[in-house]
């Protein structure tokens, strides 16, 4: 089994440590650097627990090797909030109780972040499949889809006010 | 559920990848999107002694029209030909087939190579191909050779590629004006594999009637299934729901599904009769420049 | 309309306050079970069985044991010197913890890997597995075959036992039942089957297991539900080799999810707590999907034979119910230990039902062990679908409207408290009112002419009417315990000189909620805002014993013992008032916040000015402080009760279905918090539908289990999921401290017969009366194709 020395930039912080080749992403995160806001619900890359952003691309880290990311760039969900201001997203979740147990939250979050990029004013249909790739067994998902639309809005009325 | 150990080798270019290929002989595997492999790897089906990484070679991503080709490299992701507008515009069927595959986290990363290179029946972008007759550009040692599509899956999970050799290259021959397509899948829930599904490509000659067809089947065979006889069928034909219904039951007799979780092989025969109808249906109208 | 007798600032009972947990959620800094992490902390992973029946012949430990950091491979014999090879289930049969000669069930633990870090641990298994001898048996899967002749006797090491038969059960009138049917107008029967499904919480499940040697003291970080009856049972199970309950601690951190599945006691605790003790390093555990939905607790598993008899006008005149229910290898059930069938005795459902039988058989087969909630309250949906289903079925068959004859049939309001013939003391109900809501909302009568007009031409449309009643809250100590502890719940409040509180509870959220409406219960009762009231549960160390959050019981329980422990709180605080404006207790009210002299509302104290009295000027002979405790035994449970209807429609060539609206009507008593109750019940119709149309463990003819990932055991995505519309009544429960009665589980209950009725309404035409679900395109590919509406 091969080691390979990685430098990864995670939430704006570079990160130089070895890996072994097999080491999945998912594991470095939760275990080598201690950020376990990003969780593991299955095996096969069906839950959507584990989703960062890897260069703004949604991902699912348990689908992914650590030694892959050598050079890139990764966001997890503690990266999110912003010089103390929550992200819009984080807000929505909040307001429109789009969590319950808060497990596959901070992977529907990071899904969120990049689907709004793509995005800004997505539709109900469109948030439905977006979110398809993340499993949530508490909410029946109706106020997650309220949470991404608060985001969604709120994101809209920040571009208005800065334009 | 943890793979095995492996080691990691990145290639800068495409032939130190093949180099790589044949000095690590069967074991080694090439590492593109990883989610066919990866997830065979944590359950311990796949133990690969290395894993070659070819996403960092630069230039294999490309999607492009040239030489009367639409050719997509073989690093290219699946969620590239989403985000095209003219891919939606003028491949439909290719968009409607990659909206089907898995969910938008995988389709970030997975490709569309390697969705073919698996080799699996049931997914979805061989039967695409085959309904586009397109062309597997491989890569070895040697040099590059075309394959045309039908030649390409050989056996359950076996395509043409030879050890040492690498799918570098999709290339479907640019569809004709007047022409039309579309995937339709019959899936347990979103992202499942199909418990049917067709993907029908067709081009309309001046007076109204179908110049080409191609249809491919997915999930319904060992090997993805080209419906032959539905095509030749259809082929000079003006469209009409008895000659779609005609088509549909052709391309059943064509298919050879299994029983699985997914239901009956009947149940999967009354789904691709069903499908091709309601395939050709659209595709027609989108060939019309009706949707 | 909710009324608030609190204002906003103190949200108490009726605000749909924010979540008070969401902070530490939203920024990823929930702290769950696999997040702990401890210096020289070892990881364990578990060798299982590739069959379902086997004899281990034997266990070669070299090949794992000789790869670098491996430190142990534990297997039955290990376990065996300690006699820890076996643990009480809480129905009282018993469980491996790891074999010793037998496997009971494919993927059953065989034996544990101690290694350094969780890659190795999972390479050692591969290893270990590799190195596992077995004869394999010819298993019995089919629980109609477990009492035949020639069936296998499973349980060989149950002193007396010579058949699979666990118990019989039965209750009713049964001389009374068969005259009601043998004088019955019209009797319809059905076969009903509640397949055996799992509960599939995003987190698994898993545990980090401390000892600390010098201390002697055991420290346990567990997903489970039910922190303190775990603490109990280690200390029974194991106290032998020394542990003692008061230097065991079991913490129960965020939780991913519980639904019922983190109740009971898996062996990979009880191997990690062993394993914890003999190397005196921390261990965890945690499971991969493959292991929670192949070796963890199923729910459901009843094959049911459901009777109703009617008068010909339609008045329902008796119900018998004969079940087989399949319990895997052991009895592993979760239910109260005098109801090994849990509450399926509230069978009888919203009718007015005179005579009612049922009786039921459990069985041992070669499958993994069970028998738990999936978000719902003791066996009580599979209650709720064989009534349902059969009054869609005895409508069909009298031609009569299904919502129509349930208004026919409805317990009255005026009957309530309403013993049912199988004798439970429904607290309080208003059925007809929630019915008529929910055709109101999805506008019932239109929906009947387009499928008529539908019909016509061809096309298939359902409507689906559910009108369930629930039983949670359990329970009253006379009847409820599990292993001998009785179900009450607990809360001790403290007040903090400046007015501020902390509140710890026997219970403990998997996400319900409680740090938020904990908080507004006592808010309500003291007038202390919300947002400074502190909740805590799931630290044994800190919180007042308590039997846990499932079955719906946490408000119902803990709710009301917050209320009762506010009000020796609030005696206390007159008392003080009273002092303080030297004035006689009599003289005093209370209004949220204060006690005010009657009449002169201008003097008055606020509970803030009484908490710091409390502590700096309180009455001598009084003792200072401001706190109490309270162990709540409730007098009886709570129904809540509801009226869904679904609207299903189908494509009549391919069998594809799609839910089009779905409106739930709920009535849980007094609300909360209505944000709160609105997502719960999104959450369980969520869960609803994925057991109606989605979800089912399958097992092969040999025991293998053919859908043991999230690749093929189909949780309901987004996008099968339907925008659900919801409203409720508001029928206070007359014995609890706040009117309320518990909600979580009532659309999980609720909402499966809704999906089920919808499909064969909108097949009835064809002759259809019944679908068992999963209610799955195929099946109905299948009865189209049989009806010769698909060639």
């Amino acid at each position: 089994m091969s080691k390979h020395s990685i430098t990864i930039e995670i939430n704006g912080e570079s990160f130089t440590q070895e890996v072994d080749s097999r080491k999945l992403l998912i594991h470095f995160l939760r275990d080598d650097l201690a950020l376990t806001g990003t969780h593991i619900g299955c095996d096969t890359s069906s839950c959507g627990a584990c989703t960062i952003l890897l260069n703004g691309k949604s991902i699912k880290a348990c689908t992914f090797f650590a030694v892959q990311a050598n050079n890139q760039k990764i966001e997890t969900i503690e990266g999110v909030e912003q010089g103390g201001q929550l992200h819009p997203l984080q807000e929505g979740f909040h307001q429109e109780h789009g969590l319950q147990c808060g497990f596959c939250t901070p992977g529907m979050i990071m899904r969120g972040k990049e689907l709004l990029e793509k995005n800004p004013n997505p539709t109900e249909e469109e948030i439905r499949w977006g979110i398809s790739g993340n499993l949530c067994r508490c909410t029946g998902y109706s106020n997650i889809i309220k949470s991404i639309q608060y985001a969604a809005n709120k994101l809209n009325e920040k571009q208005e006010e800065a334009a | 559920m943890i793979p095995p150990t492996f080691d990691y080798l990145v290639p800068a270019t495409l032939p130190e990848a093949i180099a790589l290929l044949h000095e690590h002989g069967d074991e080694a595997k090439v590492l593109a999107g990883g989610h066919s492999l990866i997830p065979a790897m944590r359950l311990r089906f796949a133990e690969p002694s290395h894993l070659i990484d070819i996403s960092h070679i630069p230039g294999l991503d490309y999607v492009r029209e040239e030489g009367g080709f639409l050719k997509i490299g073989t690093m290219a992701r699946e969620v590239v030909l989403e985000d095209l507008p003219w891919i939606s515009e003028r491949y439909p069927l290719l968009v409607d087939t990659t909206k089907m595959i898995a969910d938008p986290q995988v389709r970030n990363l997975a490709t569309v190579g390697g969705n073919l290179a698996h080799g699996d029946p049931a997914n979805d972008h061989p039967a695409t191909m085959l309904a586009y007759r397109a062309e597997i550009e491989i890569t070895g040692a040697s040099g590059a050779r075309i394959v045309p599509i039908d030649e390409f899956f050989t056996d359950f999970f076996t395509t043409a590629l030879e050890h040492g050799e690498i799918l570098t290259e999709i290339r479907i021959p640019i569809p004709p004006s007047r022409s039309g397509g579309c995937y339709l899948k019959v899936e347990r829930k979103v992202g499942d594999y199909a418990a049917a599904a067709v993907a029908v490509q067709l081009s309309l000659a001046a007076d109204g009637s179908i110049e080409q067809a191609g249809i491919g089947l997915t999930n319904v065979a060992a090997l993805p299934t080209r419906a032959v006889d539905a095509e030749n069928a259809l082929r000079g034909q003006q469209p009409s729901d008895a000659l779609f219904a005609q088509a549909g039951q052709l391309a059943a007799d064509a298919s050879s599904p299994a029983d699985d979780l997914r239901g009956s092989a009947e149940y999967k025969l009354t789904l691709i009769r069903e499908l091709i109808q309601r395939a050709l249906r659209r595709s027609v109208e989108r060939a019309q420049g009706r949707s | 309309m909710i009324m608030c007798k609190t204002s906003k600032e103190i949200g108490g009972m009726g605000h749909s306050l924010k979540r008070k947990e969401d902070a530490r959620f939203i920024r990823g800094l929930g702290k769950y079970t696999d997040d702990v992490q401890l210096p020289g902390m070892l990881y364990m992973d578990i060798a299982r069985s590739p069959f379902a029946y086997a004899k281990i012949k034997s266990i070669d430990k070299s090949a794992a044991m000789e790869i670098p950091g491996v430190l142990a491979v534990i297997t039955g014999e290990d376990l065996k010197q300690y006699n820890l090879h076996w643990m009480p289930t809480l129905m009282s049969d018993t469980q491996m913890v790891l074999p010793t000669d037998t496997v009971m069930y494919q993927a059953q633990e065989v034996a544990a890997v101690i290694a350094t870090d969780r890659y190795i641990a999972a390479d050692a298994v591969q290893a270990l597995e590799n190195s596992i001898e077995y004869e394999q048996m010819k298993p019995l899967i089919d629980p109609h075959k477990a009492l035949d002749a020639d069936a296998p006797l499973l349980r060989p090491d149950k002193e007396g036992r010579t058949d699979n038969h666990i118990w019989h059960w039965q209750t009713g009138d049964q001389e009374a039942t068969e005259q009601a049917f043998d004088e019955a107008d019209v009797v319809v029967k059905e076969q009903v089957y509640i397949p055996r499904i799992h509960v599939a919480s995003i987190e698994t499940c898993g545990c980090v297991a401390s000892y600390e040697k010098a201390e002697g003291k055991l420290t346990v970080w567990m997903t489970t539900q039910a922190p303190h009856a775990i603490r109990t049972v280690i200390a029974l199970v194991a106290g032998h080799v020394g542990l003692s309950e008061e230097r065991i601690r079991v913490i129960s951190p965020d939780i991913g999810g519980g639904f019922g599945g983190k109740v009971p006691v898996y062996p990979g605790y009880v191997i990690a707590i062993a394993a914890s003790f003999l190397i005196g390093k921390p261990v965890k555990w945690i499971e991969d999907r493959s292991e929670n939905l192949q070796a963890d607790s199923f729910a459901r598993d009843y094959h049911m034979t459901v009777e109703l008899a009617s008068t010909k006008e339609g008045k329902m005149t008796g119900l018998r119910i004969k079940t087989l229910a399949d319990h895997g290898y052991t009895d592993a059930a979760a239910n109260p230990s005098k109801f090994p069938s849990g509450l399926f005795s509230i069978v009888t459902g919203s009718y007015d039902i005179p005579t009612a039988f049922t009786e039921m058989d459990a069985v041992y087969t070669n499958k993994p062990p069970g028998g738990v909630a999936y978000r719902c309250s003791f066996r009580v949906t599979e209650a709720v679908h064989a009534i349902e289903r059969i009054t869609d079925v005895l409508a069909q068959k009298l031609g009569r409207d299904p919502a129509d004859l349930r208004f026919q049939n409805f317990i009255q309001k005026d009957q309530f408290p309403y013993r049912s013939a199988l004798g439970w003391e429904y607290d309080s109900g208003d059925y007809a009112p929630a019915l008529r809501k929910a055709m109101d909302m999805v506008g019932y009568e239109e929906l009947r002419k387009e499928q008529a007009e539908k019909r016509a031409r061809g096309e298939l449309m359902g409507i689906g009417i559910s009108s369930f009643t629930e039983i949670v809250g359990a329970g009253p100590s006379k009847d409820f315990d599990i292993l001998g502890i009785k179900m009450f719940d607990s809360a001790e409040v403290r007040i903090h000189p400046t007015g501020k509180a902390i509140a710890r509870f026997g219970t403990k959220s998997q996400g319900q909620g409680h740090e938020t409406t904990y908080a507004q219960i006592l808010a309500e009762e003291l007038g202390i805002p919300a947002m400074h009231i502190q909740i805590e549960e799931g630290d044994t160390d800190t919180a007042p014993y308590g039997l846990g959050t499932y079955a719906s019981r946490s408000t119902p329980t803990a709710g009301a013992a917050a209320a009762k422990a506010a009000h020796k709180i609030r005696d206390k605080a007159r008392k003080i008032a009273a002092y303080l404006l030297e004035v006689s207790e009599e003289d005093l009210e209370w209004e949220p916040g204060k006690f005010f002299v009657k009449g002169a509302p201008e003097r008055s104290k606020t509970i803030q000015d009484i908490a710091f009295a409390a502590y700096t000027n309180h009455p001598q002979g009084m003792e200072a402080g401001l706190e109490a405790t309270h162990y709540y035994d409730p007098p009886n449970l709570t129904f809540p009760f509801g009226s869904y209807i679904c609207v299903m429609d189908i494509d009549p060539k391919t069998a594809e279905m799609k839910i089009r609206r779905f409106v739930a009507i709920d009535d849980c008593g007094n609300i909360i918090n209505p944000m709160i109750v609105t997502g719960q019940i999104h959450g369980g119709l969520a869960m609803g539908i994925a057991p109606a149309m989605y979800e089912e463990l399958i097992y092969d003819d040999d025991g293998n289990i053919l859908n043991g990932t999230f690749m093929d055991y189909l949780l309901p995505t987004s996008v099968e999921t339907p925008n659900w519309e919801t409203g409720h009544t508001i029928t206070p429960s007359p014995h609890h401290p706040l009117g309320a009665k518990g909600v979580a589980e009532s659309p999980t209950v609720g909402a499966p017969p809704a999906v089920a009725n919808a499909v064969v309404d909108a097949l009835s035409h064809l002759g259809v009366t019944h679908v068992d679900i999963p209610v799955t395109p195929f099946k109905v590919w299948k009865i189209l194709k049989e009806k010769g509406v698909i060639s």
